[in-house]
């Protein structure tokens, strides 16, 4: 039985990597209100980063530890979109939902600023991110069990 | 008819899309065809917001940037193609699942051998 | 940045061509890679067309697609052999397209002109959008501050396919399956 994953380049490339990836998706979030980004793109390369882990290191890595495995994944994405929720919600006590009114917003250019914007990027990041690497796992662990699963009826040709 | 060119070939794209979509006849043409369908929509959403003339600006501001609302590109068609994009990869992943199920259950890919078959 | 029509002329028959190899040729590896071709030269006409968030969530909208695709076919055995033609579904269906696009093609000068758009909605919003939300960035400021509703109802969206594609891959039958084993013995 050969290693799980792919050879011993890929694995150390990977290693040496994915921290910047993750990085980089993190400032797409967080600055997304000052330059070209914001949650949705922050998310999707957040959620690359994980990916490349499950690719290069195989499943049973990824089960080994909890907070990405299958339950994690799904805990965080329903996070996010409650928290989304929460936001929206916090506008009713001044006055309109989703008002800019509960937090002061700054000045123009500086990374303390714009209201509840930058609190609603990183709710949708983790979001995104989260929910676009559970799907991948899922289709990883399906992959999976097909391969050992024999009593499912096999149609000829 | 020079300044109406872009938007008759995204309109030849959005009908190969639908010919991809309608016509074939293995579960993953129909899937690319879906996605062709998606980048025509987005691409003729996104051409009309251009504004051309001596300097075109991305609606970012800029410090100490001048005559910004003259030259900026309209940015409501690129917030709504911005979740389009989104949207649009979450269904194919949801179409992928069916695909690969299917693959499962049937052996595969063609849909008129998956008429035929009782599962 | 001024003259864009060059380039955007030939990226958009660059699109046209991949998408129609992509359609009709056999190998389902090639399709796929032609279909990630188009989408980066999409992402090139967004960054010539102004809009630089977009082309990077495309960029990488698309790497992940090809990862999710590739992994649906990877567990294809068979060689794909030619099925019988259906020619007169295939005659039908590109009359009705061609008839469709032609009423639309004669409506095409409805739409404001390639490069002097329509900014109604856009004014207020590039305004007051600096007094409003110190946000910089107009198209954050729009998707989150003057139009949040479309944002809630496309995580919502984006959440319930995402529960559809875990609902799809679910183990299935596994009391189906213990019964059928003991049967067996």
């Amino acid at each position: 039985m050969k290693q799980p994953g792919m050879s011993l380049i890929v694995k150390t490339v990977t290693r040496l990597i994915t921290g910047f990836i993750m990085i980089f998706g993190l400032y797409l979030v967080i600055y997304g209100h000052i330059t070209p980004g914001g949650g949705f793109s922050g998310g999707v390369v957040i959620s690359l980063a994980l990916i490349l882990t499950l690719l290069a290191f195989g499943k049973e890595f990824i089960d080994a530890h909890a907070l990405i495995g299958d339950n994690g994944m799904e805990a965080v994405d329903v996070f996010g979109a409650f928290a989304f929720l929460v936001i929206a919600l916090l506008g009713y006590f001044a006055g309109a939902f989703f008002s800019n009114r509960i937090i002061g917003h700054g000045e123009p250019f500086h990374l303390f600023s714009g209201g509840i914007i930058p609190f609603c990027n990183l709710a949708i990041g983790l979001k995104v991110g989260a929910c676009l690497f559970g799907v991948l796992v899922a289709l990883a662990v399906f992959h999976t069990q097909r391969r050992h699963d024999p009593s499912e009826p096999r149609e000829e040709g | 008819m020079q300044a109406y060119l872009p938007y008759a070939l995204c309109m030849v794209l959005l009908a190969i899309g639908i010919y991809g979509m309608v016509a074939k006849k293995n579960v993953i043409k129909i899937i690319i065809g879906l996605a062709i369908t998606e980048y025509a929509i987005n691409m003729f959403l996104l051409l009309l917001g251009w504004r051309s003339g001596k300097n075109p600006v991305a609606p970012i501001l800029a410090r100490g940037q001048k005559d910004f609302l003259v030259n900026t590109v309209d940015p409501l068609p690129q917030a709504l193609v911005l979740t389009s994009i989104v949207v649009g990869l979450s269904v194919l992943a949801l179409a992928v699942a069916l695909a690969v199920r299917i693959y499962q259950k049937y052996g595969t890919f063609d849909i008129t051998e998956i008429r035929k078959l009782k599962g | 940045m001024q003259d864009v029509t060059v380039m955007l002329y030939s990226l958009i028959g660059f699109m046209i061509i991949g998408s129609i190899v992509a359609i009709e040729t056999r190998d389902l590896l090639s399709s796929v890679i032609c279909v990630g071709a188009v989408g980066f030269a999409l992402s090139v006409i967004n960054l010539l067309l102004g809009a630089p968030d977009l082309a990077l969530t495309l960029v990488v909208v698309e790497v992940l697609t090809l990862v999710v695709l590739i992994r649906a076919i990877r567990t294809r055995r068979d060689t794909y052999h030619a099925t019988s033609r259906d020619t007169l579904a295939i005659g039908v269906v590109v009359a009705g397209l061609c008839f469709v696009f032609t009423v639309a093609y004669f409506l095409l000068d409805k739409l404001p002109a390639f490069g002097k758009p329509l900014m109604l909605m856009s004014e207020p919003y590039l305004r007051s959008g600096l007094e409003s939300n110190s946000a910089v960035n107009y198209v954050t400021s729009i998707l989150l501050d003057f139009r949040a509703y479309d944002t809630l109802g496309e995580a919502t969206v984006i959440f319930t396919a995402i529960v559809g594609a875990y609902a799809v891959l679910r183990k299935v039958g596994r009391k189906r399956e213990a019964a059928g084993n003991e049967s067996d013995r």
